[in-house]
């Protein structure tokens, strides 16, 4: 179970009080009505689910109830930083870009263990 | 004095560490034993001579126990104290003797020392490696005939309890500093450096006491004193210590993320006669800050032909036995190894006057230090040999030996044969931990290399070897200071993985791997011969390793084996992944509390009582008890529901609303807030009046409806759906917090706050008028769709003109607590007047009637307001709102889109199944083409026919057509209508 940071609350919870809410830093279009067919496949239907680096959303439900804005390791599932929701995307310090890239390597994951297997 | 007790011919006076006076009954297949309290079943029945325990699960062969620890995979029994009080696939090595404890074994038929199944190992070539892959693929249709029963039932050791568990369970959340998992001396020593500092330490081990390795390593001396007695002394400082949890008989079974760990504490099963007031287990959930690792080594098997045989045991099994529960294993004991800690099992039993017959290393040069002890006590050593075979029915009964490379074999007559092929170390924490592994070639082993956690591994599993290396390494991690000396008697040298002598590629013996899925070295070779060339297919194809000890003893020797056939070095084959739980965990632990009335929360209205008390039958509705109908009597539901649909639209009904979802939406900016989440606009709704309104998501289809109430101009009295309430609450925050934070608005759920009385008909004005104060009633003062704040009963009241039936319709909003009090005036008013109470199948059939949509049941995700027949809802002078432009995607504005529309029946008797497909053609051939289906259909008392609705591809414009529902049985012919069957005037509404 994750422990999560809620920058508001400015506490460590238990991953129980949170919900996941989708890719961070998608902005709604200004003048939504006006964006094109692909503009809004782009904006509603398209999601990167990278592997590594991720900046993603969550709530406090049973908290507070904001929504804040994190960036995990979906690797190790290490999150490396969380923020206020309205922040712009925050980067991520290099040590911990490198600590984290060295831990991916490391990490027994899928891939290294059993994706041979296919 | 009593008389001695007959605790077991194999007891050995003044060994071991139990108390002879204190005894406890037992009966194991029947037959009764005694035993002496601190036993484990295994060292009970060995005591008294009894090596059999059980059959093996593929070919039913005698097994015996091979281990004194949780890795047990042979072991396993069903222990009971009652009828429902009754567990299977218990480890005999792990599982305490209490006083009246029943145990029998498994997987036998009829008996243990005569079974059936045992034709299995006759057959045996017929059941190699992926025999169920091969054999049970055809023909298909044998699957659920044939195959499958017979897999059945012989699938599985063991039988689950048929009653339900009578026992309770507990859950506990925790944290700490350090958790230190194993007690042994590299736990214990972690334990008191990290306590002197201060910090909160949990202690946790998985056995009855602290010591570990000491239970059965009787030479290692710590502090100058015997290392068990030093372990007892180090717990009880600890336990007196504040700041530190010791935790004896719990397992941590499992390392999650951020420092969590799972602890499964066996609480009573031990006991005679528990509490019943206590737990039988608890589960511990923790967060430590940091974990060390203390989870010492198992000892391997040797891999010979027939070395599953009763009597063959690992060696430091046999010592467990000897020193700490006071056992021999045998009188006349061989000994089959290739590491040296087996000779110091040899030179236990042999002191304890029991005769060793050889020990047969297949190494050419055993450690020196343990061959000159063993000469020093007459044990004849047989250094470059190998154990090739062994006989004996039920249990072991010679050994037969060979010099290594040929050479004359011959038996040796053993009663039993102590193993060892060295020692793996625990790192199945450390793996769960997602660490990595590196391996020691010179060791042959996996050890820690890489942390994923703020964790560390101290001792044998960290494959710390040395005791003064050992104790200052459990200190260092402990991250305090302490002066601690320790020493082994010797330095253990050796071991080996894979096959041993005579098991070897070239023959096809029964060597076995993994004893618990019966898989030998032959099986392993096989897979890989026949393509399995990846340790996880060849896992899976063998079963190695994937039996409920999850190859604690296997996992290694398979692996050497297959590496060997591959002719590739270890790390390249690589090791399957550990997974939690790192023994078998009861479901009772997990779910604790979760369970009857507890597993999930149930959801009551105020009037709840009232209205069982009136003789509702209640439906589900998400975790709602919502009233479903109100059966007179000797009505069934359908003669309810009739009379309750009558009696409403002719004088009128009471309803419990309450469930509604409600979400109070406040501040100045809510008009312009809620005109950016629904498709209405809602500025122009004025204070006291209220509106229906639609919601969508940003793709365009409805995501929820209801009735919205403006109270103020800046003050909404929103309704959702009521299994919508939450997730549009959240879409709703989601909204304010991130896309419009500028919008001054406050959200607040109001469900619970208040209980919704509908009354509905043509009475319902006289009904509630004389209870009603501070609102005029007339139609012309408060005519449909408005609002009031008011007094109902004296109680501050919403008052809502809305109808969800068509009829004049009033819902009286009250704060919760006075719900029951207005329900109980008003129903009896209304029942006065000739009006019912109504449930929830009357509600779904009027509003029916008139064609009102049910989200989520007459829509489904993929539903737009125009094809509800709701596109007036949909405001065309917005410039924004959430689904504006989803909705003009291209798919969602071209022609023959599904709609919904009314369905009637060609015979008014015919009510239509929901879901029920419809055909222009019912004679096309198969595959038909399908223009859609039914999504809610009634018998309709007051249209004296059926009705339905569905949504059908360019519905609107086939009004009017006949279409066809192709049922099992028959077809029936509908006719397209549009969705209003009663009172299509709507005049009803105003009255």
């Amino acid at each position: 179970m994750l422990l999560i940071h809620c920058p508001y609350c400015e506490e460590d919870r238990s991953e129980l009080e949170f919900r996941w809410a989708g890719e961070a830093h998608i902005a709604r279009p200004d003048a939504i009505s006006e964006i094109s067919d692909e503009e809004f496949a782009e904006y509603f239907f398209l999601r990167n689910n990278e592997k590594g680096l991720t900046y993603e959303r969550w709530r406090h439900m049973h908290g507070c109830g904001r929504f804040f804005n994190a960036a995990r390791d979906t690797v190790s599932d290490r999150f490396l930083m969380t923020y206020k929701a309205g922040l712009p995307k925050q980067p991520i310090p290099v040590a911990e870009e490198r600590a984290a890239a060295a831990e991916e390597k490391t990490v027994e994951t899928w891939e290294a263990t059993e994706g041979d297997a296919r | 004095m009593s008389a001695p007790v007959n605790a077991g011919a194999f007891r050995i006076k003044g060994a071991g560490r139990h108390t002879p006076a204190r005894t406890a009954r037992f009966t194991f297949d029947g037959k009764s034993y005694t035993a002496l309290e601190g036993d484990t079943v295994a060292s009970a029945l060995l005591a008294h001579g009894v090596h059999l325990v059980g059959r093996s699960f593929k070919y039913h062969r005698p097994r015996g126990i091979l281990t004194a620890g949780p890795e047990e995979p042979n072991a396993l029994l069903d222990v009971s104290r009652d009828a429902a009080r009754r567990q299977p696939n218990v480890r005999a090595t792990v599982q305490e003797v209490f006083d009246g404890a029943k145990i029998a074994s498994q997987n036998r038929w009829p008996s243990l020392s005569f079974d059936v199944g045992a034709v299995n190992d006759v057959l045996s070539p017929f059941f190699a490696a992926g025999f169920y892959y091969k054999t049970f693929m055809w023909p298909k249709e044998a699957w659920h005939k044939l195959y499958e029963p017979i897999i059945r039932r012989a699938a599985g050791l063991g039988e689950a309890p048929k009653e339900e568990d009578p026992d309770h369970y507990a859950n506990r959340f925790a944290h700490c500093d350090v958790l230190i998992a194993g007690a042994g001396v590299a736990g214990l020593t972690a334990a008191l450096s990290a306590a002197a500092t201060g910090q909160t330490v949990m202690l946790v081990d998985e056995q009855p006491e602290v010591g570990g390795a000491l239970h059965y390593d009787a030479s290692t001396m710590i502090d100058g004193q015997d290392g068990y007695d030093w372990a007892q002394g180090a717990a009880a400082r600890l336990k007196a210590m504040p700041n530190v949890t010791l935790l004896t008989r719990t397992t941590v079974f499992g390392y999650y993320n951020h420092g969590f760990v799972g602890l499964a504490e066996r609480v009573t099963d031990h006991m005679a006669r528990p509490d019943r007031d206590l737990p039988r287990e608890r589960l511990w959930q923790v967060r430590a800050k940091k974990v060390v690792i203390a989870t010492g080594a198992i000892e391997r098997h040797m891999v010979f032909a027939n070395n599953d045989r009763p009597g063959i045991m690992l060696a430091s099994a046999a010592r467990s036995f000897l020193n700490h529960h006071g056992v021999a294993v045998g009188r006349n004991v061989g000994v089959c190894t290739a590491h040296d800690s087996a000779y110091e099992a040899a030179f236990d039993l042999k002191r304890a006057g029991v005769s060793i017959a050889a020990i047969v290393d297949c190494r050419a040069d055993p450690g020196e230090a343990v061959l000159a002890e063993a000469r020093a006590l007459g044990i004849d050593v047989l250094a470059g040999h190998s154990v090739t075979d062994t006989s004996g029915r039920l249990r072991i009964a010679s050994m037969t030996v060979a010099r290594n490379g040929g050479g004359n074999a011959r038996k040796i007559k053993v009663d039993a044969l102590i193993i060892s092929a060295g020692w793996t170390p625990s790192v199945h924490l450390f793996s769960q931990s997602r660490g990595k592994l590196r391996f020691d070639q010179a060791n042959q082993r996996f050890l820690p290399d890489i942390y994923a956690q703020n964790c560390v591994s101290v001792g044998a599993c960290n494959g710390t070897d040395d005791m003064a290396d050992l104790i200052d390494e459990a200190i260092t991690a402990g991250g305090g200071t302490l002066a601690l000396s320790g020493e082994n008697r010797f330095e253990w040298t050796g071991g080996m993985i894979g096959a041993a002598e005579g098991a070897g590629p070239d023959t096809v013996v029964k060597a076995f791997v993994d004893f618990q899925h019966d898989v030998t070295a032959k099986d392993i070779r096989l897979a890989v011969r026949e393509g399995m060339h990846s340790i996880e297919h060849i896992k899976r194809f063998t079963t190695n390793g994937m039996a409920s000890d999850q190859g604690k003893l296997s996992n290694m020797h398979g692996l050497a084996i297959a590496a060997e056939v591959l002719g590739r070095p270890i790390p390249q084959v690589g090791l399957t992944t550990f997974r939690a739980p790192y023994t078998p965990v009861t479901y009772g632990t997990l779910i604790a509390h979760s369970r009857a009335d507890l597993f999930d929360p149930t959801r009551k209205t105020p009037m709840h009582a009232l209205e069982a008390a009136a003789g509702a039958e209640f439906e589900d509705v998400g975790n709602w008890k919502r009233a479903w109908y109100f059966p007179r009597r000797g009505e069934d539901m359908h003669a309810a529901v009739n009379r309750e649909c009558r009696t409403v639209r002719d004088i009128g009904g009471v309803f419990d609303a309450s469930t509604l979802g409600k979400i109070e939406v406040v501040g100045p900016d809510a008009a312009q807030f809620l005109n950016l989440l629904y498709t209405n606009a809602w500025d122009t709704l004025k204070p006291g009046k209220c509106r229906y309104g639609i919601m969508t998501r940003e793709d365009g289809f409805i995501y929820d409806d209801g009735v919205v109430g403006r109270l103020a101009e800046d003050r909404f009295h929103v309704t959702t759906t009521t299994g919508g309430a939450p997730r549009v609450l959240h879409h709703m925050e989601d909204y304010l917090q991130t896309e419009f934070p500028h919008l001054k608005v406050w959200l607040t759920s109001t469900t619970e706050q208040w209980a919704v009385i509908a009354v509905q008909g043509p009475k319902a004005r006289e009904i509630i008028a004389p209870l009603v104060e501070g609102v005029d009633l007339s139609n012309e003062a408060f005519p449909h769709m408005s609002l009031a704040e008011c007094t109902v009963l004296g109680v501050p009241a919403r008052l809502f003109r809305v109808s969800f039936t068509g009829e004049l319709g009033f819902e009286v909003n009250v704060p919760a607590d006075y719900g029951a009090d207005v329900w109980k005036a008003i129903s009896a008013r209304a029942q006065g007047l000739g009006a019912c109470l109504y449930g929830t199948e009357t509600m779904h059939v009027l509003r029916a009637e008139k064609g009102y949509l049910i989200v989520g049941q007459d829509t489904d995700g993929t539903v737009t307001p125009d094809d509800a027949g709701y596109g007036w809802a949909v405001s065309k002078k917005k410039t924004d709102f959430v689904g504006i432009r989803g909705l003009k995607r291209p798919d969602l504005i071209r022609d023959g889109r599904k709609q919904l529309v009314g369905l009637r029946p060609k015979d008014p008797k015919d009510v239509l199944e929901e879901g029920a497909q419809i055909v222009a053609d019912p004679n096309q051939p198969k595959p038909m083409i399908m223009l859609g289906h039914v999504t809610s259909s009634y018998w309709s008392e007051n249209c004296g026919r059926s009705i339905a609705m569905a949504l059908v591809a360019g519905g609107r414009a086939r009004i009017g057509e006949t279409l066809y529902v192709p049922m099992t049985d028959r077809t029936i012919a509908v006719e397209v209508t549009d969705v209003v069957f009663f009172d299509k005037e709507g005049g009803r509404i105003n009255g």
